[in-house]
């Protein structure tokens, strides 16, 4: 039998997914759980969410022919451009698909999680297009590490809230939005910025983050005359936009796709987020799936040099993905990551986001045949990352 | 019947429990604690088991969570330290906690060790209805546990009967609202909700907690409920004190004002 790689009835894929929330949430997921597709296949919804993608975002984004990497590497290596949408970065998809539905759904008040900022950005940027408040959490340490990201949220007026409990970083975050929407239950919205938290969001994240494979085909054909690659390579830390990525692809048995994790300083070093290797099965966030923690079920704190691929487990359909192998989990360190953003910069005139690195520096690890074709989600660009650069490549 | 069913059969209304998180304010207060409870007039007992990421908590129990975690608390160590819990304290005893601590222990495991340690019950505020319901309810029935749900002022009739048809303890009501306007001010509203739940005449003892801080909001609860719990009051009372059991008679004689 076919292995079903999608979620079933119950909100689960595989063994993982669920709601495993307290009580005091129950009445907000539900509400969601039990209007979201409705609301997402309105006509009018539909036509506002291209509309927006198209003449605010700048969709389609480009699938661009690299051709000096290509070159390098032996095979056609095509890259997804998320870095050019409006913010920088994939996450808009996410925030626009759901602040639409916030507003359909009557809801006044907007909070958010977000650790490099990336995703706190888009979510301040769909609140003051759309007038709605907006409140985001976000780790004080993050708040020290990311000053331009924070005043950014700002100027669009949302309003920063330290999360000063834990580590002082995203997973604390996304504790504080679970807090405030306990105690803000009727007219708030939380935006997840990731394919995690309780069913149904990692399923509506992916949705709406599903733009990034529908294209990604139609531009294959194109360029290539089949909407098959060889190859799809996508960075994950909760894994939003290698779903989007992958979305489309996962019935295409001959399309391989792996998924790059951060290893920090590496796998085994005790400073790393690679959940696939590091992981265990168990709760968080309000799902069932795979994260880092002790024999006694703590969280354990990941590390990884970027923000973005800083999260202690991976979304509850990356855990099934990586369970039924449909998907390769590979380990890239700080170094490689770093390295594979020079590389890039120098090839191809392109800054890559670090988290995006990660995945361009898998192609170092791998063998092709002449004619692979081999696309790579560039799911952000750099320039949240300069400081970084300028202290690790002494610029 | 467990002590706790027991305790509602024969004691109706004023019931105060005590929630406190294990290994809190050090890794060997849990058994003193219990005991200074006891002797002081608490009726059941909470334990919380820490976990790093407690979302349905404020920031002193997290706190607390998080000193215990940092004293080495672990559920291991706590089954070793409820080894002694039957010779010395004899009103009920609840373990709260969160799924993931519970899920790598074993849920089988965790059952079997807190029904051989002379525990009557357990609270898990993130394990789901339908998952408890289809994997894990036989294993505490086949251990004697209670096990105990939340009810808030947006949980719907519906649920509250399918909470009720599922628990066997009491149910633990949430004095937490968030609802807001209709012309009502906080205190009415709230009172609204619990004479709602008390009209369904439920099966289940109504035990209210969150927000019971001292006397006059522990009296208030008893008017809709069987009794009340209070957890942060008291985890702040014994945080940071030396001679933190010293404090526990007066702290409790205060709320049931018998002084």
């Amino acid at each position: 039998m076919k292995t079903n790689y999608r979620i079933n009835e119950k909100g689960y894929y595989g063994d993982f997914g669920g709601a495993y929330i307290p009580e005091m949430l129950y009445p907000n997921v539900e509400e969601l759980r039990s209007k979201y597709l409705e609301i997402i296949n309105q006509p009018d919804f539909k036509a506002e969410f291209e509309s927006l993608l198209k003449d605010y975002v700048g969709r389609p984004s480009p699938l661009f022919l690299a051709q000096r990497l290509s070159d390098k590497y032996g095979a056609k290596i095509y890259l997804k451009r998320e870095d050019l949408n409006h913010t920088g970065a994939h996450k808009i998809n996410n925030t626009i698909g759901q602040i639409l539905l916030a507003e359909k759904l009557g809801k006044k008040r907007i909070i958010a999680e977000t650790g490099a900022g990336q995703h706190g950005v888009a979510t301040a940027t769909v609140c003051a297009l759309k007038g709605l408040e907006c409140v985001v959490y976000m780790g004080e340490v993050d708040i020290e590490r990311q000053a331009p990201n924070v005043a950014r949220m700002k100027m669009m007026g949302a309003k920063v809230v330290p999360a000063t409990s834990g580590s002082k970083t995203l997973k604390d975050a996304t504790n504080e939005a679970l807090r405030d929407w306990i105690n803000n239950p009727v007219d708030t919205h939380y935006i997840i910025g990731s394919v995690v938290g309780p069913h149904p969001y990692p399923e509506m994240v992916s949705l709406f983050q599903s733009v990034i494979s529908e294209e990604t085909k139609k531009q294959l054909v194109e360029h290539t005359g089949k909407d098959q690659p060889n190859y799809v390579l996508a960075c994950v830390g909760g894994g939003s936009n290698a779903m989007g990525m992958f979305y489309h692809f996962l019935d295409d048995e001959n399309v391989k796709l792996i998924a790059a994790e951060a290893a920090g300083l590496g796998v085994n070093s005790g400073h790393s987020a690679a959940t696939s290797v590091l992981g265990k099965e168990g709760v968080l966030h309000g799902s069932r799936t795979i994260l880092m923690q002790t024999d006694d079920g703590q969280v354990v704190e990941p590390y990884s040099i970027s923000a973005g691929l800083d999260y202690p487990g991976i979304g509850p359909q990356h855990a099934h993905l990586n369970k039924v192998k449909r998907v390769e989990y590979v380990s890239i360190t700080d170094d490689e990551a770093m390295q594979a953003s020079l590389l890039l910069a120098k090839m191809e005139g392109i800054i890559p986001a670090i988290e995006s690195a990660h995945a361009l520096a898998q192609l170092e690890k791998m063998t092709f045949q002449k004619d692979d074709v081999v696309v790579v989600c560039l799911s952000g660009r750099g320039d949240k990352d300069l400081a970084t650069f300028m202290k690790y490549f002494n610029l | 019947m467990n002590r706790l069913t027991k305790l509602f059969s024969e004691k109706k209304e004023n019931i105060l429990s005590i929630y406190y998180t294990a290994g809190y304010p050090e890794i060997g207060a849990t058994l003193k604690i219990a005991q200074a409870l006891e002797k002081a007039g608490a009726d059941f007992l909470e334990i919380g088991f820490p976990y790093s990421d407690p979302v349905a908590d404020g920031p002193v129990i997290q706190h607390s969570s998080q000193v215990a975690i940092d004293n080495g608390m672990t559920l291991k160590m706590l089954f070793n330290q409820l080894k002694d819990l039957r010779q010395q304290v004899s009103i009920p005893v609840l373990l709260m906690g969160y799924v993931n601590p519970m899920l790598q222990y074993g849920v089988q495991n965790f059952c079997r060790d807190a029904a051989e340690a002379g525990v009557d019950g357990i609270i898990v505020p993130d394990m789901p209805l339908y998952e408890c319901e289809e994997l894990y309810k036989d294993e505490f029935i086949k251990h004697g546990l209670s096990n105990i749900f939340l009810v808030t002022p947006q949980t719907s009739e519906e649920r509250i009967r399918k909470i009720d048809s599922l628990s066997n303890g009491f149910i633990y009501l949430l004095s937490s609202s968030a609802t807001t306007g209709k012309g009502l001010n906080q205190s009415e509203e709230i009172s609204k909700y619990y004479e709602r739940v008390r009209a369904m005449d439920l099966n289940n003892p109504l035990i209210i907690g969150f927000g019971i801080s001292d006397k006059v909001s522990f009296e208030r609860a008893n008017k809709f409920a069987n009794g009340a719990i209070v957890g942060t009051a008291f985890v702040k009372t014994i945080g940071n004190k030396e001679d933190y059991l010293s404090h526990i008679p007066e702290f409790i004689s205060k709320i049931k004002g018998s002084n």
